[in-house]
């Protein structure tokens, strides 16, 4: 493998960290939906860049799936029912965005140490991408751990999902099935809590999840 | 024949349970259910007899179900062939049975579709030669047995009982599963075949052994992971009753000889001893419980408890002569184990058809309550008594042969090199000389209180007796006890090649010998012939009774029975139950049970009656179940505040949980 195809599947796998970053950061809603469709964007190029160079055809499936679901389709249906509920306003977190974001440098750099250790013989590639996606992975959890708002939380279960498929691609051989079922259960997942963003919304007049918590008689 | 055959029947059964299930309402679906039932079971055990008589045909099949990379091996070889003999001839005498009792059953929907299920369930346990076909065929197994416990869910105690044996089967097959997965090892092999081949260190083996013994132990019913089994086993239909006691009880112990004797590999000498140790304690305080309980059911259960006490201090006995290179007495005990295996489960059947007998016309499990009934029912009387003579290892029955070569092997142990050994061995022998007198107690205690005497009651007076096929079922097994008492050097013989098999030696040839005798080691040791016996009983009994009858009078006259001297009174005036026990009871009782006698005698002029209250307390309960339930309770009592979070604060938790794990990894060294 040459250095260069190696350096560029790190830099794309890398910008999906900070992608994910940007998201962490970003509390307007409709912002946030657009750092969401950057995200699905770079991990399309990162995994079609995969599926070039481990001449694997149908890592560009994967890519497709990506593109179209994530980076535009959910996207769409987001920004609309945002629009429907009117809910542009500035959306609050939980702890300071500082905090938030040393935590989350924090997180890489665990993931970081865990991978690089426990992965010493692997493919170089293969190590880099693993780590890089549970860095994602733990940023999206980071995310619906910190944010109230449920378009924030289905937004951070998306960009963990999306680490789920960099690490699938980047390690050789996995199934097509999977990853298309993966991808498909991400659209069930999407339907459904676009269902109950509409319910919640209905009883509740609010998709903050403090109501839900004050409604089950929560004391705080 | 392979085992495709069997797998053929196991199939039938299978589909008969679905079958059943929807045209459950037909009327007389329950003849029909257990007469195919009894066809399939006659045919099982005809491959079963087959494999074991003409064992050089071990046979595999592997079917392309469960795991993927594993698929679902199948094997027979004596041993299991010996297993189905015992499951499928119990199957086979319940469905006869059943075919008169079942017309009796209240709720037969509830009964008929897991009665087929379950018998297969047993023999697939018997086939599997994988760990994963044997753990899910073993779940499928108390299931199964478990919706059988439970199919009289209104009578009180049965909820109880049905919970208590789902958990001890869940924890006794987790300690399996995990046996099995130190057993395979790291790279997997869950098939027995690469399992032979794995060499555990000493600790590993040594943690097997433990979890094989728990996790058999428990479904066999050995103390102190016995407290389901006399809970569970009565509530069932009396013929499951006879099934799981008999039967199922044997898949276990099945289960533990597949382990320890084939897969574990060669044993060290102290393997022996918690099996030697925990199986003399089974038997004597599997006896003693009996001796205390009043249920009919209830004794019977216990008395499993006792005899599977002494089947696992035969099989220990074999571990520890194989292990000190000692082949004849190595092959001794374990031909002994398995007899006893095959005798119990026929003695077993019989007397738990006969409380089922009992408990159709009186409607009572009680013997307080019974009484007279030899006068009422002669025929299962006359059943009943022989499986009691049996299970007290009375000659010429079969019990007796099994239980003597048990001690013959007992009696090996001054030639053991271990001094470990040489100490504890004669002391299970004295552990099991005891229990096979208290179990003679038991039995005189059951059957006379029960079936002797005058009715207690006018549910016992009215008694009537049962139909043809329930007593046909009886007298086959009754004619097997008596027939491997008489005969037993060909069931010895028969046993061989499973004892060459696993321990590697056989006991001498007993078919050649003169006049049916048995010799398990030599002639100038010990020596048994149950044909002499019986002839002797018989011709002795015969001519006494002729010349009681020539001689003094051949009147037949009746007298009042036990009647203590007072020709009128009332028949609570008989000894009763407890009345019997009481020596015992305050024998051992008083420091096992903690057994108290408080009695209050009314005083002067008062016409109060006497009380006599008898309170007793279950040791392992006591010492073991109710501290573990306190502290489960307590535990998800603190814990139940979990169940109330918000998502964000379970996201939280989920996160915490993964960086925790995540820190622990990289800080690891």
């Amino acid at each position: 493998m040459s250095s260069l195809s190696f350096d560029i599947a790190h830099l794309l796998a890398g910008g999906l960290v900070l992608v994910s970053f940007l998201e962490l950061y970003q509390d307007r809603l409709l912002a946030l939906i657009n750092i969401f469709a950057t995200h699905a964007v770079v991990l399309a190029l990162s995994v079609a860049w995969q599926a070039d160079i481990q001449h694997a055809p149908h890592l560009y499936i994967t890519a497709l799936i990506a593109l179209l679901f994530k980076a535009i389709a959910i996207p769409v249906a987001l920004r609309r029912i945002v629009v429907k509920l009117s809910i542009h306003r500035e959306i609050e977190t939980v702890v300071g965005v500082g905090f938030t974001m040393l935590f989350g440098i924090g997180l890489v750099a665990l993931s970081m140490v865990v991978m690089l250790r426990v992965t010493p013989g692997a493919d170089p590639l293969a190590r880099e991408d693993l780590a890089f996606s549970l860095s994602v992975v733990l940023l999206g959890l980071l995310m619906m751990v910190t944010r109230r708002n449920a378009v924030s939380q289905v937004i951070g279960f998306m960009s963990l999902e999306n680490g789920l498929v960099l690490a699938a691609t980047g390690a050789k051989g996995m199934p097509l099935v999977v990853e298309i079922s993966i991808a498909f259960s991400v659209l069930i997942a999407f339907i459904v809590i676009g269902i109950f963003l509409f319910r919640i919304r209905e009883r509740f007049d609010t998709v903050d999840m403090q109501a839900l918590d004050r409604f089950r008689g929560e004391r705080r | 024949m392979t085992v495709i055959y069997a797998l053929y029947g196991i199939a039938a059964l299978l589909l008969l349970a679905p079958v059943v299930a929807l045209l459950g309402g037909l009327p007389r679906i329950s003849d029909i259910l257990y007469g195919s039932v009894l066809v399939v079971a006659a045919a099982l055990c005809a491959f079963g007899l087959n494999g074991l008589l003409l064992p050089a045909q071990s046979s595999t099949v592997v079917l392309p179900l469960g795991l993927p990379w594993l698929g679902a091996h199948f094997h027979v070889d004596a041993l299991s062939s010996f297993f189905i003999v015992v499951v499928n001839l119990g199957g086979v005498t319940a469905s006869l049975f059943a075919l008169g009792y079942g017309r009796h059953e209240s709720e037969p929907r509830r009964v008929l579709p897991f009665y087929p299920a379950y018998l297969a369930g047993m023999n697939l346990v018997l086939l599997a030669n994988d760990a994963f076909s044997f753990l899910v065929s073993w779940e499928f197994m108390s299931l199964t047995s478990w919706a059988l416990v439970i199919a009289h869910h209104r009578e009180p105690g049965t909820l109880r009982a049905g919970y208590v044996y789902l958990l001890m089967a869940g924890f006794g097959t987790l300690a399996l599963l995990l046996a099995f997965g130190l057993l395979a090892g790291p790279a997997g092999h869950y098939d027995f075949d690469s399992m032979h081949n794995a060499h555990l260190t000493v600790g590993l083996a040594a943690l097997v052994l433990v979890l094989a013994l728990i996790g058999t132990g428990s479904k066999a019913g050995l103390v102190p992971l016995h407290v389901w089994l006399p809970l569970a086993h009565p509530a069932a239909p009396s013929h499951v009753s006879g099934l799981m006691s008999g039967v199922m009880t044997k898949v276990a112990i099945y289960g533990f000889i597949r382990i320890v004797f084939d897969l574990l590999g060669t044993p060290d000498w102290w393997w022996s001893l918690p099996i030697l140790g925990l199986g003399g304690i089974t038997a004597t305080l599997g006896v003693l419980y009996a001796l205390m309980q009043n249920d009919l059911k209830r004794v019977l259960a216990y008395s499993t408890i006792e005899n599977i006490g002494i089947i696992f201090a035969a099989l220990g006995l074999a571990l520890a002569f194989k292990a000190e290179d000692m082949p004849t007495a190595a092959a001794l005990a374990f031909t002994a184990g398995l007899f006893h295996v095959f005798n119990h489960s026929l003695f077993k059947s019989l007397l738990f058809f006969g409380a089922g007998a009992v408990l159709t016309t009186t409607n009572t499990r009680d013997i307080e309550q019974l009484g007279g009934l030899i006068h009422r029912m002669p025929q299962t009387a006359l059943a009943f008594l022989i499986g009691c003579a049996a299970i007290s290892a009375l000659p010429p029955f079969n019990g007796f042969v099994s239980e003597w070569l048990v001690f013959q092997a007992i009696l090996q142990s001054p030639q053991v090199a271990s001094w470990g050994l040489k100490l504890i061995v004669p002391a299970v022998g004295a552990l099991l000389a005891l229990s096979a007198a208290l179990a003679a107690t038991c039995f005189v205690r059951a059957f006379g209180i029960s079936f002797l005497g005058r009715a207690r009651t006018a549910a016992a007076s009215n008694a009537e007796e049962v139909d043809v096929s329930s007593l046909a079922a009886m007298y086959v097994l009754a004619a097997l006890c008596l027939m491997a008492g008489t005969i037993p050097g060909l069931f010895i013989d028969t046993l061989a090649p499973i004892s060459h098999a696993l321990v590697g030696s056989m006991m001498p040839h007993q078919t050649g010998l003169e006049w049916l005798t048995i010799v398990p080691i030599a002639e100038s040791r010990s020596s048994y012939n149950g044909l002499l016996v019986f002839v002797f009983v018989t011709l002795s009994g015969s001519i006494g009774a002729f010349a009681i009858h020539r001689l003094a009078s051949d009147r037949l006259r009746r007298g009042p029975a036990w009647d203590c001297g007072y020709p009128d009174a009332s028949p609570a005036t008989q000894y009763t139950a407890s009345g019997f026990a009481q020596p015992i009871r305050r024998v051992f009782g008083a420091s096992i049970f903690q057994a108290r006698e408080t009695s209050v005698m009314p005083g002067p002029g008062s016409i109060a009656p006497a009380t006599l209250a008898v309170s007793l307390r279950d040791p392992i309960w006591d010492s073991i179940f109710t501290p573990v339930a306190s502290f489960v309770s307590f535990i998800a009592d603190r814990l139940n505040i979990l169940q109330f979070l918000t998502i964000r604060r379970y996201l939280s938790l989920v996160m915490a949980a993964l960086v925790l794990l995540l820190l622990m990894l990289a800080i690891w060294p």
